[in-house]
């Protein structure tokens, strides 16, 4: 395979249907059902323990479900074992063979497949290549960082021309900087090789920067699956609101169809929310301070206590007396703020999503 | 010599408790200490000198040495004696067979026990239970396995009352497949021992990869584990070959009569009972002994450090 | 990993642990059965053999000397080695090494082999010092060497030596009350696991005796033999058991404690203590 040649629209369908899978007493599957289109890279986030390790294994055929059908490019493989599904896979780390050299590495699966000898190393030089390692085709896995490795990693498992791609948290053991640069790396190749790849992550960044889309799990079950910015935007659950990003707990009362938080009235996601004391899922960004003459204690006036300089934005904590909110503004807006400063809230009118949980405590 | 704080404040602890003593006593401490922290190593080397090293010396001299003190090379050709030969075909051969019996069955009770828990209670006993009978040897190792394949054994006498009877041509527990046998019971531990830490280095995600990658069971086994493991499964055998090889009790146990093997024929030569006494020839063929196992002890060292740098 | 897989690799691992298992119980099983049985055919069994030990005069003269071995050699070892390795770690650093190089020496010279140098020396020995068993000490001591300085090393890493010294040091301490009060408490274990070993290689020890013709327990053992089966097999079982007894408490009560999540390394530094000293696990027989 020439990397040209690969090209984007090679990859295939992927289809998990209704996967089940329990390890004894504790199900790490409640049903599964995700649909990666040809090329697509879905990533799959979750706290650990949500299962999505379990469905990236289930699909490469390590493990096998309970129930549910995996089906890749039309045809049914969920009895297929691992070694001829012909899946591509990156591990976390250190699933080099430390025997042999970065070169023989990605040479492995194609002596494996009966590549000739010369076209392999064609091929694997080809793959280097690709991942910008030529110049370490030589080298041991305890010769190279751990970003080299991973690399390699992905070299060898494109090397087969796999259908699919998994990546299973490739980027965890390795230090931020290497990090945010690998992954960027990743989605390139993957762009150009135009294989329908899953990604499984528990680093939200991670999975909103690299994927297509973004399916957000919890205990087993697929909780939202959309565009990062709708994920990160539209929170369809609770549980995805306070997973990704910064949330603010408020409390407020619904009433018919709207949350009264602190005088100021926010619509639902769900209109239908019964009426009552509930805490509202308010974003930082939908936060915004204002600083005028007319301080008059009352319920949105606090103080601020921190500022927090991101580059373009900024994160601002105020005291409000009974808790404190987070706000982040554009920095040229925020500029007349610093610790002591009385503000006034203003809460944009987006929909927000009431908390399941009210025992929690405010994690701003 | 630095550190003098110590004496400082044990001068000023004992005297006027006025500095200036204190002060003045460093370098007068520190001179007398230095001579002092040499006497701190005598023991040591004193003691391993003459019951370490003078030893050593002594076969080293002595098997270069006439009765008289002049240099010879004559115990050296006396190894090339025919008896002395044989004992040496029958150590490499006890040495060999133990090993590859003790590692096979090691590594596969090695394979058993990392395939487990880490953590459970089976790995802690199997390992803890390996050490003890790695060090189980000699006499009374001779005596278990006496009462129980011996003619009077309690397995060997239930099996003939059950129609099978493994000595059909006499007791072979006494002769070179009796020492074959009772050495792999401390040879197998042995090796689940020094073999484990490298079966423990192999990585799940090497077996995953191959799968992946289109490898099978056997993929996996040839061109994975098998490559991976080898240095460190013929270094462990090695070391297997030179515990035997060194080996005496229990073969002056079992067998009585003659020397069989090297360390029985050392024995031999060294008491004057049997009339052969040969007190230079024991030398050399000490010596021999101890190249020997230094040879294959060095490869398994070099052999594990091949492995060190793979599997971390 | 897949299900077959999974009950394919169960059913080796049963397979191999019920076959090496009978492999290593039924020898000591077949000692017990041994030393109960009656002496006629088919008399019933009896206590005979391990009531006849008492009434051996040469068994019971052997047991003292190797258990008065064994408490000389282990005192012997900690008196030489501790304040030696304490010592060169605190003033010497640059001969650690050597150190250990001397010490694991006995570990590729076989112990057949050495004893033909110490002949010689044991003549010396006999006609101007003494020619009491217990001199066996200094060869035992040597016998010991590999193994206790292991198990002294691995604790004295743990420890920070230096500091520690030096603070007692500084409080007044004198070297002997450093040794005494400061580093032996903070590595019992290791002090524990040293004794230990050296206790069971010294009861189990033969080869040392026996060329350099004294009786000690294995020697006593293997003469018995010829005259009574029953009753050197139950001294074997009991000596064996005691030294099982102790080998057991040194795996698993005597070595350094862990933090719970270091349990893993802690199983692979057993290993490694016992492989490196497992060079010539043969010193024993």
């Amino acid at each position: 395979m020439t990397t040209g040649a690969a090209g984007p629209g090679r990859g295939v369908e992927v289809r998990l249907d209704d996967l089940q899978r329990r390890y004894g007493n504790a199900t790490a599957l409640a049903g599964l059902t995700l649909t990666l289109a040809p090329g697509e890279l879905v990533a799959l986030l979750g706290p650990s323990g949500c299962g999505k390790t379990t469905a990236l294994r289930l699909l490469a055929g390590l493990e096998e479900p309970d129930s549910g059908r995996v089906v890749v490019d039309g045809v049914d493989v969920t009895n297929v074992p691992a070694n001829r599904r012909d899946i591509g896979m990156v591990f976390q780390a250190y699933s080099l063979f430390p025997h042999m050299s970065a070169m023989r590495n990605v040479e492995f699966g194609m002596q494996l497949h009966d590549v000739g000898p010369a076209e392999r190393r064609k091929r694997a030089g080809d793959m280097l290549e690709l991942v910008g390692l030529s110049a370490h085709a030589h080298k041991y896995a305890h010769q190279m960082s751990g970003g080299q490795q991973q690399r390699v990693a992905l070299a060898r498992a494109l090397a087969i021309e796999p259908k699919v791609l998994l990546l299973d948290e490739p980027l965890s053991a390795l230090d931020a900087k290497v990090r945010s640069r690998l992954r960027d790396e990743i989605r390139r190749v993957q762009l150009e090789v135009g294989t329908t790849t899953l990604f499984v992550t528990h680093d939200q960044e991670e999975a909103l920067a690299i994927a297509d889309r973004v399916g957000v799990m919890n205990a087993g079950r697929l909780e939202q699956l959309g565009p990062p910015t709708t994920i990160y935007s539209r929170p369809a659950t609770p549980f995805v609101a306070e997973f990704v990003g910064l949330t603010n707990r408020l409390a407020g009362v619904v009433k018919d169809g709207e949350v009264d938080v602190r005088g100021a009235r926010l619509p639902l996601v769900k209109p239908d929310t019964p009426n009552g004391p509930a805490i509202a899922l308010v974003r930082p960004e939908a936060v915004s301070l204002v600083v005028d003459g007319d301080m008059v204690p009352g319920p949105l006036i606090g103080t601020v206590i921190a500022t927090a300089f991101l580059g373009a934005t900024s994160r601002i904590t105020v005291d409000m007396g009974d808790g404190t909110v987070l706000a982040q503004m554009p920095t040229s807006e925020a500029g007349a703020l610093s610790a002591g400063t009385r503000v006034r809230l203003a809460l944009r009118k987006d929909p927000v999503l009431i908390a399941r949980d009210e025992s929690k405590p405010t994690e701003a | 010599m630095t550190a003098p704080l110590p004496d400082t404040t044990y001068v000023s602890g004992r005297g006027s408790g006025s500095t200036a003593i204190a002060a003045a006593g460093r370098p007068i401490a520190g001179s007398r200490r230095l001579s002092l922290t040499w006497v701190g190593l005598v023991p040591f080397f004193i003691y391993t000198g003459l019951f370490l090293f003078l030893p050593t010396l002594i076969i080293v001299v002595g098997s270069l040495t006439t009765k008289d003190g002049a240099f010879t090379t004559a115990n050296f050709s006396g190894i090339a004696q025919s008896y002395l030969v044989k004992a040496f075909g029958a150590s490499i051969t006890i040495s060999a067979a133990s090993a590859a019996i003790g590692a096979i069955g090691g590594a596969l009770l090695a394979y058993a026990v990392a395939t487990g828990n880490p953590r459970g209670i089976l790995r802690r006993t199997v390992t803890s239970a390996s050490g003890v009978f790695a060090q189980f040897g000699g006499v009374t190792l001779a005596f278990a396995f006496i009462a129980t394949v011996g003619y009077t054994g309690v397995v060997y006498l239930f099996l003939k009352d059950h129609g099978l009877d493994f000595y059909p041509k006499g007791v072979w527990l006494y002769d070179l497949p009796g020492l074959i046998l009772i050495y792999t019971y401390f040879q197998i531990p042995l090796m689940l021992i020094v073999f484990l830490p490298a079966l423990d280095g192999i990585r799940p995600q090497w077996r995953e990869a191959t799968e992946s990658l289109g490898g099978g069971t056997w993929h996996y086994w040839r061109y994975v584990a098998g490559p991976l493991l080898a240095p460190s499964f013929l270094g462990c055998t090695l070391l297997l070959f030179a515990n035997s090889f060194s080996a005496y009790a229990t073969a002056a146990a079992l067998i009585t009569q003659g020397g069989v093997i090297v360390p029985l024929q050392i024995a031999n030569l060294l008491t004057s009972e049997t009339g052969r006494a040969a007190p230079g020839l024991a030398k050399s063929l000490a010596l021999a002994m101890i190249v020997v196992v230094l040879v294959v002890t060095t490869l398994y060292t070099l052999l594990q450090r091949r492995t060190s740098q793979w599997v971390r | 990993m897949t299900r077959s897989r999974r009950f394919k690799l169960q059913l080796f691992r049963i397979t191999i642990f019920i076959v090496l298992g009978a492999f290593f119980l039924v020898p000591i099983g077949a000692m017990l059965e041994f030393s109960t049985r009656g002496n006629a055919i088919n008399a019933p069994r009896n206590l005979d053999a391990w009531k006849n030990i008492v009434q051996t005069p040469d068994l019971v003269s052997a047991i003292t000397a190797s258990l008065e071995l064994a408490v000389i050699t282990c005192l012997a070892m900690l008196v030489l080695l501790l304040p030696t390795m304490v010592w060169v770690r605190l003033r010497f650093p640059q001969l650690n090494r050597a150190i250990e190089f001397i010490c694991l020496i006995p570990l590729t010279v076989p112990a057949i082999a050495l004893v033909v140098g110490m002949v010689p020396i044991y003549r010396w020995i006999n006609i101007n010092l003494s020619d009491s068993i217990l001199t066996l000490a200094f060869a035992y001591l040597i016998l010991v060497l590999p193994y206790s300085y292991r198990a002294l090393d691995a604790g004295l890493s743990a420890i920070d030596l230096k500091t520690l010294s030096e603070a007692a040091r500084s409080l007044g301490a004198r070297w002997g009350t450093v040794m005494l009060r400061v580093v032996v408490p903070n590595m019992s274990s290791a002090i524990l696991n040293a004794s230990l070993i050296s206790v069971a290689l010294v009861l189990g020890e033969f080869t040392f005796a026996n060329l350099l013709a004294y009786e000690n327990l294995q020697v006593a053992i293997n003469y018995v033999s010829l005259v009574d089966a029953g009753t050197s097999i139950a001294v074997a079982v009991a000596a064996l058991l005691f030294a099982f007894a102790l080998l057991m408490i040194l795996s698993f009560v005597g070595r350094p404690p862990v933090p719970v999540a270091k349990a893993e390394d802690a199983d692979f530094e057993l290993g490694k203590t016992v492989s490196l000293s497992g060079g010539l696990v043969g010193r024993a027989r």
